[in-house]
Parts: C-alpha cells; structure tokens; sequence
C-alpha cells in the first residue's frame, strides 16, 4: 500500500462521522434504486415467464353469445394462432361466516389444457372433475382471505338459482395476477374471487351449451393486432361482442403495467434526490477539507506530485465514501427490495417470484453513484490540484465579510453580536447557505412523497363514497331489466329510497382515437349518484349529449361542443354521432355520462336500468343484502362502507410501511446535511470560537453562534421543502396519471407538519452531536494552530 | 570554492510581481545570482525582502514574472508546469519554516511519500537516521517535538538524494539548542551530499555557518559575502 493509501484511510477514520453521514445519503440513493430496479426486474422476469409458460392470450373480448361455430371464423383471420372460447360470469358469492358482499367470476375451464390459453396454475389440491357441475378451483387470494382449503365450499347464485360448490384446488392465471374487481382500485381479496368450473356445465348452467361468451386468443408472430381486433369485432358485432382488445388494455396487465412504469420512476426521482444532495455534501466537506490540507497539498506538490496524482489521491478518497455508501445501499436495497417483492407477492398473484438483483443494477447503481460523487467534487479536486504550491504555501486571505442591509436595517441594529456573526456568515456565502437549506428541503421534500399517498387516497375514498356513489349498497343486475325490478329493490323493509343506473359498454371514437369504456345514464335529480365538476361540486348531465370524464376528453382529444362518435357495444348497437356537452372531474377510472332518459332514447329502447342504488336503514343493511344475494337477476352487489372499509384495511398497512421506510432515508439526508455544515462551520471557526470562549463567552453562548446559524438554515429549510415537495408530489401525481385512476394532490397540514418535525429533530440531534464538540474544544490548542 | 566549480543556477534580471487585489508587491525587483555545486549559501534578510519569493522560484514551486533562471542549463522560466513537477521530484529538497508534515502519517510514511516517488531515493530508514531520528520512525507528527519535526523534514528532503536542497527559515519556530540540532543535520546533509543547500533565515547567527552570505532587501540582493572559514552548526547559538 502506498504512503498515499494510507493517508487516505488515517484521514478517511479520522473524519468518519460526516464520511459515514455522506456514505448513508448515497445509501439511500442506492437502496431506493437497487430496490425499484431488482424489484421491477424480478416481476418483469417473472411475469414474463408465467405468460410464457401458461400461455396468456394475446387478444380477448366478451359477448353476449355466440355459438361454437363463429370460433371457426375467429381462427380463419389472418395473424390469429389459437383461439379459446369459453363461458365466464359474474356472479354474487357467498361463504359460510361471511356477512359482507363477496362476488365471484366464474371462468370455465376446458380438459385438454395442454394448449389451452389463460391456463391456471395450481397452487394446492387439483383440477376440476370437467364432468361435475359442483366443483370449482378457487383463485388463492380470495381462498386465502377468506381461509379456505380444497374440500370447503361456497354457495353461488348461478343463472337465479344457488348452487354450492365444492373447492377442489387452489389456483393463480396469467389472466389474474392483479385480482381486481372492475372498477375497483385496489385488490379486495375478500370479496372477490375467481372460481373456474369445468365448461360443459358451466355453459349448460348459462344456457350456453354449444356456444361461447368470451374469446382469447394468441397471434402469429408478427400479426397487426389492430387489424385482428377489427375483424374480430366484426365477426362478433352480431353476437353482442363487447369490443374486443389486446392484452395491453387486459385489466391484470394493465394494472401491472401502471406498476411498473411507477417503479421506473421510482427509480429516478428518488435517487436522483439523494445522489443530488451527496454530490452537494461530498462538494462542501472536501473544499473545505482542501482548505484544511491547503499546505499538505503544497508541499506533496513541493516534492514533485503531479497535479494528477495529487487529483487523484482525492478522488480515491471520495472513492472511498462511494464505495462505503455503494455496498450500503445494495445490501439495503436488496433488503428493502425483497420485502417490496414480497409485498408486491401479495398483492399480484405470481406462483413463484424469484427474486434477484441482476448485476446491471448493481453496475449501474455503482457507476451512477461514482458519477455523482465524482461530478460533485472533480472542479474542487482540480481547483486544489492545479493550485501553485508556493502560493498554497502562504496562508490563505482572511475571509471577506462586510456589513449588509440587514445590518443597517432596525432589525440589525437590535442585533447581539453573536446573531450579527451568524448572519455576516449566512450572507458571506449566499449560496453555500441557499444549497444548505435546499439539501434539508429535499429531506423534507422525500418525507412528504413518502407520506402524501395515504391522504390522497383518504381524499379519494372521501370523494368517491361521499360526495359521488352516495348510496348504502349498489345491485348490479345481470343485463338491462325493467323499472320493475327497482321497484322491487325499493319494497324492501329497510330501504328509504331507490334509484336505478344505467350502464352501456361503449367504444367512443373521435378521428383516429378509440377508448372502450361505459355511458352511465344518471337519475336526474338523483340523490346517490352524482357527477363531480372540477371543484368537487355536483352537476348533473344537460338533457340531451354526453359529458365524458376529463382525463377521457384529453385521451379523445375532444372538447365540449365537438363530436364524439359513440359505437353502442350491446343490444342493438347503434352508431351514433352526439356532441360532447361537457366534462366531469373522476379519480377512479373514466367513462361517459348521460342523463338516464337521454340514454334510454340514445339507446333508443324502454326504460332499462342496469342495477339500482339504495339508500338502506343502517339498522337493516344485513338483512337488505341477505334478501338481494337470493334475487335471480343480481350479478353483484356492493355494500359502500365495506368497500370502503376494507380499502382502508388493505391501503393502510403499505402506507405506515412506507412512511417508515420513507422516514429513514430522509432522515439520512437531514442528518448527513446537518452534521456535515456543522462540522464544517466547527472546522472553520474554532479558532475564533475558542477565542470567545478565551474571553469568557459561556459554552452555551459559542453553541449559539455555531448552531444558531444551521438553525436557521432549517428554519428556512420548511418553506423551501414545502415548494419542492409540491412539484416533486405533483411530478409524480402527473407521471402517474393513467385511466385507470388519477390520484389527487393531496397535501395536508398534518403531512408537512410530521415532515417538518423530522427535520427539525434530525438537525437537533446532529447539533447535539457537534455541541458536546463546543465542549471539548481545546482552548490553548486551538489558538495555538497557524492558520 | 573556486570559481572552477559548476554552476547550478544561474538567475539574471528575475522581478516578481503580486497582485493582492488593489495592491500591487512587487517582491523581487531585478535579482542576479549564481548558486555553486555543493556550497552552503545563507540568503539573510528581514521580512519581506522577498527571501521566500526567490526560494519557491528556485525550486519550482513558482514563476518569476520575468528575467530568466537556468538550473545547470536548463530554463525554468520557460517550463512547463509538469517540466517543474519532474524538477521538484527528481532533484529540489524542501524544507519548511513549519515542517508541513502530513499529519496522518508517521516519520517514516512522512518520508517515505517522497521516496516512493523519486528516482534514486535512500530508504526512509537511512535518511532518518541520518537526521538522528532511527528510534522515532513510528511515531505521528503530533507525537514529536518542534525540532523532531523538523529533522523528519529535513531527512524527507534528503531522502531523495537532492541535487538542491532549499529550506526557508527552518529554525524560525524553533527554540536555539533544538534549531542547532536541525542545523547540524542540514550541515550533515550538505556534506554527505554534497547538495547545494540555501538556508532562508532572518538570523545573522546562522550564516556563520555557510559558505557564502547573500543580503536581501526589498527584493534585490544587496550584498555578498564569502566566509573565510565557516563556523560549525555546533557551535552557533543565539
């Protein structure tokens, strides 16, 4: 080892507080990325091979009905491979113990399942005997929410009539992997499930012996599948074919998909933050320690070291900090990303993650967190490189302060001058102080990222069930019914008032841009459903046109008073041109929106509702859904304080996991910017603060100058934070902005006050930390050391 | 010293002017000199008669703002800053008024940091006991004496077997008996050496020990003197 080497590491130790406070910021860069990365990587991996391997279909679509000759048709388009039709329906479930609302999809399964598509992978027991109409495989999230094993059974409402079935198997599919009710936002593994049944009678059950009511299928390589798409809904259009679509538009895809493009920014911005502040630590600890070393460095330069070898010496030791922060930050990331793997595991529904940190992340988190360390300090390195020795030799000017406006000002006058020394040092060096406060903001900023999701979603919930779906308990019905049946629903002891919905599946086209989505036709003067404006106030559609969901009409491209064509996708599925009269604001999902009465003649049919909404006596609310579960027409019925709840239960434990996570790595910035500024402040003024102390200012009172400064800093920190946490939030609130949800932007009191309250306690600790410093400063020495 | 003997610098005309911001310091104001193979110069002056200025340009570690100085031949106006850099390792010994050791190496790392480089050093070991510091190789900066220091200096700048050996004010923090030590391991050197060795000092007692005498003020060398018979270290005090 070189004599070089080895002042390198004696002065690596010797300053190894702030070299380890650098060494955890740039840890927390690399978890954040090794996690988000390996994570992304292992469920891409792994994704990719439970569709190889279990043959996910590429393109799929519901229908009304057809019969089994129309997959002969399928399978002659031009791309198309393999074509599996099948017979799948919702229906309401019910377990023994179980009060609340369950529904379940029935998906039947074919024997010869050697090529079949969307096969199932059987976690526990086997597959379904396909000569018997009373057993079923149940899809092991629910069987595991619910506490169930192969031999227990369940009831359904199958086609009006209760049926029990027998669980033979627990099982996973490519097609489930996100087991999410439509319309949902998060997995509610208690109230839904997938049941898979064997075909025939199943599809005797439906009246759909002989005959299908959706198709998936796979394409040869190279297919357009925009043209099979066309065709195929061609084909179906006369079999109440919904619209068919590719696997990126799936739901579970889709789902994974958002989750995947979240990790990817994950990986960004998270550490591009703690890497940022690291460069800005690693820059203000070694230009001063070049100050410090300015004669070392001059007499190394005396006996002929070179300008490189002496930059490189430096750059080796902010190596050194990397390295330390480098190894850190994979083992915490790999740590933190086996946990977020794990919880990923529960929420989709892979047979088998295999989790593993691929050596292009490690290199890339190693080169990324080297350029940054290195990027923050190579012009300091080669300022006190290419330094003349003699000049280096001589004692460095001393520093420049001057009296500023605040000193003229009132305020300055009433100034000790203790404060009049903090502030002359703030303002010697503006922009040092600026990045100083800049870095605790960012450790601000990060808390309040990590915190903001749980009152958004609070935010959402509170939108969703309070001001908009107003009702105590949603009916779906099987297919459009009459008014009748409302007033049926309406009859029920318990019930104070009804009111029916309408549902249409839909595609909208505007010029070249299609989305497939539902028209709801609305009550007017309804009471518990209403449209939201962008203010959160109810408007009701006009009596004529459709209003579409913002974020629908920016997709379109269409604003109000343009036309948007309307492809009915069931009944007689009319085409029809009507102008968009306006927009509605909707977090979850987007869809079009008409008056009932304007949607029935729309559809130009009676007055048809697809499910009805109740407002029920709490006192009753059991005894009204045990009445609905046994109606024949009722697909699905949803109890809104449930789903709510239920929600709550299974957003709430990831947010308090990822606040604790969150509150460690930005503590690690707050503590790693506080500690250094400090320590460096101590460096540079212990000299005249021993001077002070010499003149009898107390202990407390040299604590003061040398903390009251960083005190301010954070002070000034909070505000800074609150702006860069805003955009960053609103950044990630924007990137993550999709179809399928939009989150709000919520950001409450609470969440910057428990942001600012870590900071404050971190800069408090790590002032601590250098006071007892203040009382070990070595009067005599100190004033001893030239400068 | 006969005039026969080789010259190894050779300054004509050398200024050297600071610019402190509003201030100009005008250092050195035209200074020629010869500095002779093997010869002890003491170059005398009070402070700011631009002793260091002159030393640091000698040695490399700064540019005179114009004349010319040669070392055996070669011009070190004219070289570049890695031309300078392979001088000061292969043949420039420093000495420092405030022995600017590394603090986080020992007497030996201290040393050996220069031998590591250079192109036909002495080990670390040779060179500190040459100083009188064999039994003090392990220990720090921190750990040793003012003059220990500086003899871990010294024996650094030997270490490399220099061809010149430069020291500005090396007694200058030193008590009398502890810089009489450290002049008697620079004599030592001198010798053994045979390096041309420039002592910088403010004290007149010292330059009874050098072969020549040169008088700085206000940047010019006013005068010269040749001692007759020189005075050994030992026998100095002040």
């Amino acid at each position: 080892m070189s004599v070089l080497h080895k002042k390198l590491y004696r002065e690596v130790w010797g300053m190894r507080g702030q070299a380890l406070a650098i060494a955890m910021v740039i840890a927390s860069g690399v978890a954040t990325f090794v996690m988000s990365l390996s994570t992304l990587h292992s469920l891409q991996d792994t994704q990719a091979a439970f569709y190889r391997d279990f043959r996910f279909a590429e393109v799929f679509v519901s229908l009304k009905r057809a019969p089994e000759s129309v997959a002969d048709r399928i399978r002659d388009i031009p791309g198309v491979d393999y074509v599996q039709t099948g017979v799948v329906a919702g229906v309401n479930l019910d377990v023994e113990g179980y009060e609340d609302p369950a529904t379940a999809l029935l998906v039947s399964v074919r024997e010869d399942s050697g090529s079949q598509l969307n096969q199932i992978y059987l976690r526990e027991g086997r597959h379904v005997d396909p000569t018997r109409d009373d057993e079923a495989v149940v899809s092991e999230a629910f069987a595991e929410a619910q506490k169930l094993s192969p031999g227990d059974r369940v009831s359904v409402i199958i086609n009006g009539h209760k049926k029990e079935l027998t669980l033979v198997g627990l099982a996973l599919s490519p097609e489930f992997v996100h087991q999410i009710k439509p319309g949902a936002i998060v997995p509610d593994f208690k109230s839904y499930a997938i049941l898979w049944m064997a075909e025939k009678p199943l599809a005797t059950a439906y009246d759909m012996y002989g005959a299908f009511n959706n198709v998936a299928l796979t394409l040869t390589p190279g297919a357009n599948a925009a043209e099979v798409i066309d065709q195929l809904d061609a084909i179906l259009a006369r079999y109440g074919g919904r619209g068919s679509y590719a696997r990126a538009d799936q739901l579970s895809h889709r789902f994974l998909s958002e989750e995947f493009r979240q990790l990817e920014s994950m990986a960004t911005v998270y550490p591009t933050i703690f890497l940022g502040v690291a460069a800005f630590l690693l820059n203000v600890v070694f230009s001063r320690l070049f100050q410090t070393e300015r004669e070392q460095i001059a007499t190394l330069k005396a006996f002929g070291y070179s300008n490189w070898s002496i930059g490189i010496h430096y750059l080796q030791f902010v190596g050194v900090i990397a390295s330390v922060g480098i190894v850190l930050g994979i083992i915490g990331g790999g740590w933190l990303g086996q946990g977020l793997s794990s919880m990923y595991m529960d929420f989709y529904r892979f047979p088998f993650l295999h989790y593993s940190i691929g050596p292009a992340v490690v290199t890339a988190a190693a080169l990324i967190s080297f350029a940054a360390s290195v990027g923050g300090t190579i012009f300091a390195v080669r300022r006190a490189a290419k330094q003349p020795p003699a000049e280096a030799m001589r004692p460095e000017a001393p520093a420049r302060y001057r009296r500023s406006f605040i000193d003229r000002s009132i305020l300055g006058r009433a100034f000790s001058e203790p404060a009049r020394m903090i502030v002359r040092n703030i303002q010697r060096r503006p922009v040092k102080a600026l990045t100083t406060s800049f870095g605790i903001a960012a450790s601000f900023a990060i808390l309040v990222m990590g915190l903001f999701f749980g009152d958004s979603i609070e935010y959402m919930l509170d939108v969703q069930f309070r001001l908009s779906e107003r009702d105590d308990i949603s009916v779906s019905f099987v297919e459009p019914t009459s008014y009748s049946a409302l007033l049926a629903l309406q009859r029920l002891p318990g019930v104070d008032y009804a009111e029916g919905f309408r549902a249409v599946p839909v595609r909208f086209r505007v010029g070249h841009r299609t989305y497939r989505t539902a028209i709801l036709g609305v009550q007017p003067g309804g009471d518990l459903y209403k449209t939201l404006d962008s203010n959160l106030n109810a408007v009701e559609p006009p009596e004529e046109g459709l209003v579409l969901t913002d974020y629908l009409a920016e997709l379109l491209h269409v604003k109000p008073g343009e036309d948007v064509t309307v492809e009915v996708l069931e009944g007689s599925r009319p085409i029809r041109q009507t102008p968009l009269a306006g927009t509605v604001n909707q977090f979850l999902g987007v869809s079009g929106y008409m008056r009932l009465d304007a949607l029935n003649r729309f559809m130009r049919e009676g007055s048809a509702l697809s499910g009805v909404r109740l407002a029920v006596d709490s006192a009753y609310q059991q005894e009204v859904y045990d009445a609905i579960k046994e109606m024949p027409r009722v697909a699905g019925t949803e109890i809104k304080q449930k789903a709510a709840q239920s929600l709550r239960e299974t957003m709430g434990e990831q947010i308090l996991i990822f606040a604790g996570i969150t509150t460690l790595l930005a503590a690690t910035i707050a503590f790693g910017v506080v500690y250094n500024s400090a320590r460096i402040t101590l460096s540079e003024r212990a000299r005249e603060l021993a001077s002070l102390r010499v003149l009898g200012f107390t202990r407390g009172e040299a604590a003061f100058i040398l903390l009251g400064e960083l005190a301010i800093l954070t002070v000034l920190a909070i505000p800074l934070g609150i702006g860069l946490s805003t955009i960053l939030c609103q950044y990630f609130i924007q990137t993550w902005q999709t179809d399928l949800f939009r989150i709000p932007l919520v950001l409450t009191p609470g969440t910057f006050s428990y942001a600012a309250l870590v900071v404050l306690i971190c800069s408090l600790v790590s002032g601590m930390i250098v006071r007892r410093r203040i009382n070990d400063l070595d009067l005599v020495g100190v004033l001893k050391t030239r400068e | 010293m006969a005039t026969a003997v080789e010259s190894v610098f050779e300054a004509r005309g050398l200024t050297k002017t600071y610019d402190m911001g509003e201030v100009q310091v005008r250092a050195l104001q035209g200074v020629d000199l010869d500095l002779y193979r093997g010869e002890l110069v003491v170059l005398l002056g009070p402070s700011g008669s631009g002793k260091s200025t002159l030393l640091n340009i000698l040695g490399g570690l700064d540019t005179a703002t114009s004349g010319h100085v040669g070392y055996r031949g070669k011009e070190l106006t004219e070289a570049t800053d890695r031309e300078l850099t392979e001088y000061r390792r292969n043949y420039v010994g420093f000495v420092f008024q405030f022995y600017n050791l590394i603090p986080s190496l020992t007497a030996r790392e201290n040393v050996a940091a220069v031998t590591e480089i250079a192109e036909k050093p002495m080990t670390p070991e040779q060179a500190l006991t040459l100083v009188g510091l064999g039994d003090r190789m392990d220990h720090f900066p921190s750990q040793m004496s003012g003059g220990q220091q500086q003899r871990v200096a010294i024996a650094r700048a030997i270490a490399k077997n220099p061809a010149v050996l430069l020291c500005d004010e090396p007694t200058g923090a030193l008590d009398s008996t502890t810089g009489v030590v450290v002049l008697e391991a620079l004599e030592r050197a001198n010798q053994e050496l045979g390096a041309t060795t420039v002592i910088i000092t403010h004290n007149a007692d010292i330059a009874r020990m050098a072969d020549r005498v040169l008088h700085l003020r206000d940047g010019k060398i006013v005068s010269e003197e040749r001692n007759a018979s020189k005075t050994p270290a030992k026998d100095i005090s002040w």
